[in-house]
């Protein structure tokens, strides 16, 4: 904290005491490090995030056995220093399986969470900032996705396209549409008729511009933590449909396969099948939820004091 | 004629109602700690009313809410004492202060609304009070709250009982919180800012009401305001903070004749007052090194701006939705539309300014968003340089080139800057998107008019949260002339800002239009202000021009009753 106060250059004129930070290069930089450091949680959650991003990136360079690898020799192991998380049925390794895994759950994660977010986002800031028939027809569209029970819609949606990642991400963002949606809508809304919103009007700004270059990155905090939400909601939801057989085909590593594999082992006591992916599903899920605060107040300027 | 002592009043050395010593609150923040409040005395006798006055962050508030013990969590009495007769409130603990709260001493709040429950009937809400503190039976509650209903003056109290405070004007809720401090006849009220926000006419009438109605019951009341003119009217004794201390204490009559402290003096001056002219608000340095106002060079010929027959209808509840208004044919049926500009007509020649003044909800702002093609019109005519802009579609006009030449200042200062948007990127906003100025240049336009409007260039790169108000208003107006416009719609620029703040911007804007030759419309309820920027003087009220004219005949011989009204409820310093 001493170095954020250090780099800030005195308060000058009548200003009251409010530091002003020279937008730098590494001010952002510093900024996040500085959110990290001010809040225990959030500085475990980026710390966490970190860890799945490089596992996501290095994992299947760094891992000891080959993923796919089968060896009935040494199927159904359990946790030993050979193979920390024990072995599969067809005696593959579940450390590496774990491991590799991580970059299909999270590109299926980050890509459906990017879709969502600039087809619900840019829909709700529309229907709030325009009103009238266009809030209505897209209210109602989101109200309809609603009406179904998410994840039998989600199933519905991949045994009619295919089973494919692809559909996977189009699935998942599908059914968390009305949440971006209603978000975006209610805050666009309220933002309509500010103040800054006329001025920018006034200075010759179409509606395009005012969704985009004014409305949409005041209401980025609010996204940012509803895109950690639904992050967690969508590797859940694509495990899910792994675990039921509508989602990955085996033998690819992912965590909603290696649990559906591991269940029916759990009652004749091969714990660490189900348990391991299990596990990292829990984690990286309750990242995400950890991350939201944290990433609000990074892209929030008002909190960069 | 409303101070005087009043027979409570008992000048002897008995002990004081509340006796604050060396009282000093510190908040714990993110840079460390910061004293809000230094060492602070103060001392209230039994009847005595006392105005705190200051500017913002001038710790008048804190030290009240010290005083009550509701700082919030990150603020604490670092030292000093508070008696209330003989009791010791920082002894004693919460559940005896919370008996104290409302009972012995209670407190009306800055914004009505907002501190009355928005979904229970203010009859409840009053009964509540009367019975957390077992002032009286259950059965006898609803009388006693009707009661209290009619001191405070509201009409038809036994209807009225069963109100949302939605349903009542701010003026109304404001004496509904006005019941609920006084229900249980404390011996202490605190007012804090009770006016800010009302109009001038409902601002006499509720400080009438509160002393009228603590001089009856020998009540002590601390009255917490910014505004010189309404602690001189209504309090005996005035204390002026500065910066957390307290710079000057005495009796109202005394602070006003003869300031000593430098900072009350620079606060009296910075008042608008009749029979001034704005360098007099200056501090006397700077009045000096400015000069005097440039004559104002109002150009004969055809009108900059012709207002003819302007009307505004909203549609009333019930009618609003848009189904109704697809299939409705031929204009709206009597009674289900407001009026909230009722045709008016009138001009603004080049090189001047006019004030167009009313009360909230008499149509000024409607005026001016529609003279600023934000909304269109319903009927009428507005003709700018000899062209017709009434008939272009709001949407539409944004990125016209006329939009370049009417621009405008808005109310808040804060609220209307994009607030991801540095000081620079926001006055850059007009250039980019309506001028051919190139990328390059656009840094040194930014900072030319920078320079004319005073604010320092290494600001520019801050964001909107890291000025203060005063920095805000330039950076707006800034922004507002850096098209060049013809014609700049003042949409109260000063309300939200201290009196010396307020001092500096309206000589600003006042050089400024002397030096580009702007025309200007200054939307405003302060009289006094417009008095000094104003050649000419519009009063509005529900939606129709009461009476316009130059502003010197306006303000000295009116010849509309309700501007004599809105003349005589300014309370005013004793000079």
């Amino acid at each position: 904290m001493t170095d954020t106060l250090n780099a800030m250059p005195p308060a000058t004129d009548t200003a009251p005491p409010v530091p002003a930070e020279k937008p730098e290069r590494n001010s952002m930089l510093r900024h996040a490090r500085y959110v990290a450091s001010e809040n225990p949680v959030t500085g475990l959650a980026f710390a966490l995030f970190a860890l799945i991003a490089l596992c996501a990136l290095i994992g299947p360079y760094i891992v000891p056995h080959d993923p796919l690898a089968s060896d009935t020799a040494a199927a159904l192991q359990p946790p030993s220093w050979k193979h920390w998380f024990g072995t599969d049925q067809l005696g593959r390794d579940i450390l590496s399986r774990v491991v590799v895994a991580t970059r299909l759950d999270f590109v299926i994660a980050i890509t459906s969470v990017a879709l969502v977010f600039a087809m619900g986002g840019l829909a709700g800031i529309a229907a709030g900032y325009f009103g009238g028939w266009t809030d209505r027809i897209i209210s109602r569209l989101s109200d309809t996705i609603m009406a179904f029970p998410l994840f039998v819609l989600a199933m519905g949606i991949v045994a009619a396209l295919g089973n494919t990642v692809t559909n996977i991400v189009i699935a998942t963002a599908i059914i968390n549409f009305p949440l971006y949606v209603r978000v975006a809508r209610a805050e666009a809304n309220v933002r309509r008729e500010a103040g800054f919103v006329q001025a920018a009007r006034l200075s010759g700004n179409g509606d395009v511009r005012i969704l985009l270059g004014h409305i949409l990155p005041n209401i980025m905090p609010i996204m940012m933590v509803q895109i950690s939400l639904t992050m967690g909601y969508a590797i859940l939801n694509a495990a899910g449909l792994s675990f039921i057989g509508l989602g990955v085909k085996p033998p690819t590593p992912e965590w909603g396969i290696m649990v559906a594999e591991g269940a029916a082992n759990i009652i004749s006591g091969e714990w660490w099948i189900a348990l391991f992916p299990g596990a990292a599903l829990m984690l990286a899920v309750f990242t995400f939820n950890l991350l939201g605060d944290g990433l609000r107040d990074l892209v929030d300027p008002q909190r960069r004091t | 004629m409303l101070k005087g002592p009043t027979p409570e009043v008992d000048t002897g050395e008995a002990l004081p109602l509340l006796d604050v010593r060396d009282l000093t609150v510190e908040f714990q923040t993110r840079r460390g700690v910061v004293q809000a409040v230094k060492h602070v005395n103060i001392s209230l006798a039994k009847g005595e009313t006392l105005g705190i006055v200051g500017e913002s962050g001038s710790g008048k508030s804190v030290t009240s809410y010290a005083v009550m013990r509701i700082l919030d969590r990150a603020g604490r009495i670092a030292d000093g004492s508070v008696m209330f007769s003989n009791l010791d409130l920082r002894r004693i603990d919460e559940s005896e202060m919370r008996d104290l709260r409302g009972r012995e001493m209670s407190m009306i709040f800055q914004s009505p609304r907002l501190a009355l429950n928005p979904i229970r009937k203010i009859g409840q809400q009053i009964e509540d009070v009367l019975l957390q503190h077992a002032q009286i039976d259950r059965d006898m509650v609803a009388e006693k709250a009707v009661e209290m209903l009619e001191q405070v003056r509201i009409a038809r109290p036994r209807e009225r009982y069963h109100a949302y405070p939605f349903e009542l004007s701010g003026g109304m809720c404001q004496r509904v919180v006005i019941a609920l401090a006084l229900a249980c006849r404390p011996q202490l009220l605190i007012a804090d800012e009770p006016t800010t926000g009302l109009d001038v006419t409902t601002q006499k009438a509720v400080m009438d009401l509160v002393t009228e109605l603590t001089r009856d019951r020998g009540m002590s009341t601390i009255l917490i305001t910014h505004d010189l003119g309404l602690a001189a009217a209504y309090c005996d004794k005035v204390i002026v903070m500065e910066k957390g201390h307290v710079v000057e204490t005495a009796t109202s009559e005394t602070i006003f004749r003869s300031p000593e402290h430098p900072y009350t003096r620079k606060l009296m001056r910075a008042t608008p007052r009749p029979g001034i002219t704005l360098r007099d608000l200056l501090p006397e340095d700077e009045a000096k090194r400015a000069g005097a106002t440039g004559t104002t060079a109002v150009k004969s010929g055809a009108p900059l701006l012709k207002v003819e027959k302007l009307v505004k209808e909203y549609p009333r509840q019930g009618s609003t939705s848009s189904l109704s208004r697809l299939f409705r044919t031929g204009p709206a049926p009597e009674g289900d539309v407001f009026r909230a500009v009722d045709s008016i007509s009138f001009e603004i020649a080049r090189g001047e300014s006019v004030g167009l003044v009313g009360e909230s909800g008499c149509g000024k702002s409607t005026t001016s968003m529609m003279l600023m093609r934000l909304i269109d019109k319903t009927s009428g005519s507005i003709t700018f340089d000899g062209e017709d802009i009434g008939s272009i579609p709001a949407r539409a006009f944004a990125t016209l080139p006329q939009r370049k030449r009417i621009q405008m200042v808005f109310q808040d200062p804060t609220d209307s800057l994009n607030p991801r948007f540095t000081a620079a990127r926001a006055i850059a906003d007009p250039l980019l998107r309506l001028s051919d100025i190139s990328r390059k240049e656009i840094r040194t336009r930014i900072e030319e008019l920078a320079t004319q409007v005073g604010l320092p260039l290494n600001l520019l790169d801050r964001f909107p949260h890291q000025l203060s108000g005063g920095q805000k208003a330039r950076v707006g107006i800034a922004r507002a002339i850096a098209l060049k416009p013809d014609l700049v719609v003042l949409d109260e620029p000063t309300a939200a800002l201290d009196v010396s703040v307020q001092a500096v911007v309206l000589n600003l804007l006042q050089d400024l239009k002397d030096k580009l030759g702007m025309s200007y419309l200054f939307v405003s309820h302060d009289l006094n202000v417009v008095r000094l920027l104003c050649d000419c003087v519009i009063v509005m009220k529900s939606g129709q021009i009461v009476e316009q004219g130059p502003t010197e005949r306006i303000l000295t011989t009116p010849a509309a009753d309700y501007t004599r009204e809105l003349l005589t409820a300014i309370p005013h310093p004793p000079l």
